[in-house]
């Protein structure tokens, strides 16, 4: 019998945690989210568990319990720094783990966005990865430049928000082309430093990605040399058919949200048919569920812990992703029962930082590599290495390549 | 000297991406790895440096259509090579060329609050605006500003961040778990601004930063140019070098601080400039020279006069006499992607005919002349001398430094001559603040936030 592949897991860094009374724990350190060393402790302790990656949440508009606009909340915690910022920051003491920054793109500029992702690759030493997200309507009037309709949850199936957010997602995808073409308009072999004919650079190695699109156009090429990893993964979360379709068109790992064993089977199906649709069949796409989670020694106290924080709400936490309150021992039966229907990894929400963070590095990864199913050290330094990704030759050089077999036949 | 020594304020710059720095030579390192900038942010630390800068541009130079190949090219995205710098630097400030025209106010706002965060107080931003539909290529909207509109939009654009930055009190944040209260206040980031160039309205999502605001610098040579950093700039990045021109500049920004109401001094200027040490005089300007004529090879000398002249002069021999045809400057751009470096061209060419002539120089003669700048070529102490003269007699209140060496040039500046304006008592020997603010000497920026959500504070 073949060896069952082993997990990928992954944490996702927000604020105090996942739940929104994460703050007030005793453990929690809500006047540091703001601080460097806040992150920075939390990073190294995920690398100290092995972890694939972590990633930052991030968007161009207040935290909000609503799909538009502020919520006047009071008692939540409110302002983010940003996400690409963070990662660098963090960067430079940290040695092994991936760093995944989620950005906004409607508002912003891909050009600015890939040379971004580039630079944390350089300072990271190839640990750079992108979350990429449409975003949310209350981002436009900060900017000015567009107009989203009111969203809410009501409205949200109406044949008009669906085609808003079907042309978002559009958007997105072109984003994302464009960051990968600028990230391949440099051949990595780019840069000669040819005293002999006075040329810093091969200028056929450096290519115009003349990008035209319903939104915008790009000419390149980048002012960034191409990054370490030559292409740093892209990730996306994804809780509906669109959103699938994007990841697959333009992700190497697509978070989904199944609430059971039954959901995780027709996402995972419906996944890959986009995934196959997209052309790429052949390619690795991995599918990782997040997950908020509750750890403690016994289920009981993981129950216990949860209800506590929801007796801080005046009503109970909504959340896309299933919360799962149990032990690490559960989590990772849970884990890998889910696996075995067809996913390769996981995000995991911690619900309280540090304590579900540092149960999920000292406690439920050491339980999954006693079972074989998760890593006792690092094999690779960069996050394509982690995640199996094989390093890609730019597409332009492949081009290249191909012409001169044309011209030589 | 009756009065206190001023403290002269130390800027390093790590290389462009333009003849200035020579690739070729044995000691030049990656200009994109991060352990270049590493050891270059350390080293100013070590020097007690007040920042670290770094220049930006958005597009490729090209030359009839082709991307230039001559010089070094290549470099990362500004904000997260400081924030990455952030981690390995404990006093030194982190301030980056960004641009007004192709950013928007809240992310780029946000973006240099967050710096400031994550760096203990030490972000700054010099403010550029670009106006050219070459650079407009590679952004959303295109080459969209108008060449007048250039400092509407820089103005309007530090304003609205100023605004932004000031949009959360320093005491928004109580993070009362008991009572379950984490903001004072639901209206904390509340900002509204209508104006020409943005028309924007809702809450900022970065709390106040450990500066405040960010420190902003400026580079402001025209009457207009003066006056808009008189009345925003923390910092202007000066262009003079010569004593009397500089005092002049700097006696004109006072007087224009005044009128702007604020008191004088409360804007630092600082001339860039590059260095060249010998061990004796003669030994730093033989280096000067070999410097100069790496800087500027024959090819790079053609190129540099097409910048002027607008036409190829690729057949012009650069051991040879400068071209006797005339500039071009309506024709079809010849150099795309850098400033234009002539108003009048022929009133340039005119300057640097007789130039050439009365030095009997060559083509590429005439450009090393004019395109290689070392302000500063001497021994360490001639360079300490001249360097604290200057700022002690008001030219300048500091200098941004750079080397043609990419990264360790600077490294020798501050084995060598930091410690002779240590004894002077012209640099500190110690950090004393935390800030970049704290750096430069500049005031504390009032705490109390205008938090009116109507219309821009003045």
């Amino acid at each position: 019998m073949p060896e069952p592949d082993p997990l990928h897991l992954a944490v996702a860094l927000d604020g105090a945690g996942w739940h929104p009374a994460a703050w007030r724990e005793p453990s929690a350190r809500p006047r540091e989210l703001f601080s460097p060393g806040y992150w920075v402790d939390l990073v190294t302790e995920a690398e100290r568990g092995l972890l694939d990656f972590v990633t930052f949440e991030d968007s161009l508009a207040l935290q909000s319990s609503l799909l538009g606009g502020p919520d006047g909340r009071t008692d939540q915690v409110r302002g983010r720094l940003d996400a690409v910022l963070v990662a660098a920051r963090v960067a430079p003491l940290t040695s092994r783990i991936g760093l995944v920054p989620a950005t906004s793109v409607l508002h912003t500029e891909p050009f600015h966005l890939s040379k971004a992702i580039a630079t944390l690759d350089y300072t990271s030493g190839g640990r750079a990865g992108w979350r990429v997200q449409a975003g949310r309507p209350a981002e436009s009037p900060h900017f000015g430049r567009r107009d989203s309709p009111e969203i809410t949850f009501d409205n949200l199936d109406t044949p008009e928000i669906q085609a808003f957010v079907a042309a978002s997602f559009d958007e997105a995808a072109d984003h994302v082309e464009v960051v990968r073409r600028l990230w391949d308009s440099w051949e990595d072999d780019a840069e000669i430093r040819d005293a002999a004919t006075g040329r810093f650079v091969d200028r056929d190695k450096l290519h115009y990605i003349d990008f035209e699109g319903r939104w915008f156009s790009v000419r390149g090429p980048s002012i960034t040399p191409r990054p370490p990893q030559g292409q740093p993964p892209v990730t996306a979360l994804a809780h509906a058919t669109i959103p699938y379709r994007l990841a697959a068109r333009a992700a190497d790992v697509v978070y989904v949200t199944p609430h059971d064993l039954d959901q995780v089977r027709a996402i995972v199906a419906e996944v890959r048919d986009e995934q196959d649709r997209a052309g790429r069949a052949g390619e690795t796409l991995h599918v990782f569920a997040d997950l908020v989670v509750v750890l403690d020694d016994t289920a009981e106290a993981a129950a216990d812990r949860l209800g506590r924080l929801d007796g801080h709400l005046d009503a109970p936490a909504g959340s896309d992703a299933k919360t799962f309150a149990g032990t690490p021992a559960g989590l990772a039966d849970l884990l890998l029962d889910w696996q075995a229907a067809g996913l390769t990894g996981y995000r995991l929400r911690p619900a309280v930082l540090p304590d579900d963070l540092t149960a999920i590095t000292r406690r439920l990864a050491p339980e999954l590599a006693r079972r074989g199913r998760f890593r006792t050290e690092y094999r690779t330094t960069t996050l394509r290495g982690h995640l199996g990704l094989p390093r890609p030759a730019s597409r332009y050089a492949a081009a290249a390549e191909q012409r001169i077999e044309v011209a030589s036949s | 000297m009756s009065s206190p020594r001023k403290q002269i304020i130390l800027g390093h710059y790590l290389g462009g991406v333009n003849h200035h720095t020579v690739w070729s030579d044995p000691a030049a390192g990656s200009q994109i790895a991060f352990s270049s900038f590493r050891h270059a942010a350390q080293a100013a630390e070590r020097g007690k440096f007040d920042f670290f800068f770094l220049a930006e541009g958005l597009i490729l130079r090209e030359r009839l259509g082709q991307i230039f190949d001559q010089d070094i090219v290549g470099r990362p995205d500004t904000l997260p090579v400081l924030a990455s710098l952030a981690a390995v630097t404990e006093h030194l400030g982190l301030v980056g060329t960004l641009n007004a025209t192709f950013n928007e106010p809240y992310e780029l706002a946000r973006q240099l609050a967050s710096l400031d965060h994550l760096s203990g107080g030490r972000a700054g931003w010099n403010v550029v605006t670009s106006f050219d539909a070459f650079t407009g290529q590679n952004f959303r909207r295109g080459g969209f500003l108008h060449r007048d509109d250039r400092y509407v939009r820089a103005e309007e654009f530090v304003a609205l961040a100023r605004q932004l930055w000031d949009s959360w009190a320093a005491d928004a944040i109580v993070a009362d778990a008991e009572n379950g209260r984490f903001l004072r206040d639901a209206a904390a980031g509340t900002f509204r601004h209508s104006g020409r160039q943005f028309d924007v309205a809702g809450q900022f999502n970065v709390p106040r930063s450990p500066q405040g605001r960010p420190v902003v610098l400026q580079a402001g040579v025209s009457p207009q140019g003066r006056d808009f950093a008189a009345a925003t700039a923390d910092a202007i990045f000066s262009p003079y070098h010569e004593l009397g021109p500089a005092q002049e500049y700097y006696r004109d920004i006072q007087a224009r601080l005044v009128r702007a109401g604020r008191p004088p001094g409360s804007v630092k200027l600082l001339p860039g400039g590059t260095f060249i040490l010998g061990d004796t005089e003669a030994d730093a300007v033989e280096r000067q020279r070999e410097v100069a004529r790496a800087q500027v090879s024959g090819r790079t000398a053609q190129i540099l006069l097409e910048t002027v002249w607008n036409r190829d002069l690729s057949g012009y021999d650069p051991d040879g006499p400068l071209p006797d045809i005339d500039p071009d400057p309506t024709g079809p751009p010849v150099i795309q992607g850098r400033a234009r470096l002539a108003e009048d061209p022929f009133e340039t060419v005119r300057t640097w005919r007789a130039l050439a002539e009365a030095n009997r120089y060559s083509l590429r003669d005439l450009a090393i002349r004019v395109f290689s700048h070392t302000e500063f070529v001497g021994t360490p102490t001639q360079i300490a001398d001249r360097l604290d003269h200057f700022v002690q007699n008001d030219g300048s209140d500091g200098f941004i430094l750079g080397s043609h060496v990419t990264p360790g040039g600077i490294d020798e500046f501050v084995d060598k001559v930091v410690p002779l304006l240590q004894e002077r008592g012209s640099l500190r020997a110690e950090y004393s603040g935390t800030t970049l603010r704290d750096n430069l000497g500049l005031p504390p920026v009032p705490v109390a936030a205008d938090r009116t959500p109507q219309g821009t504070p003045a």
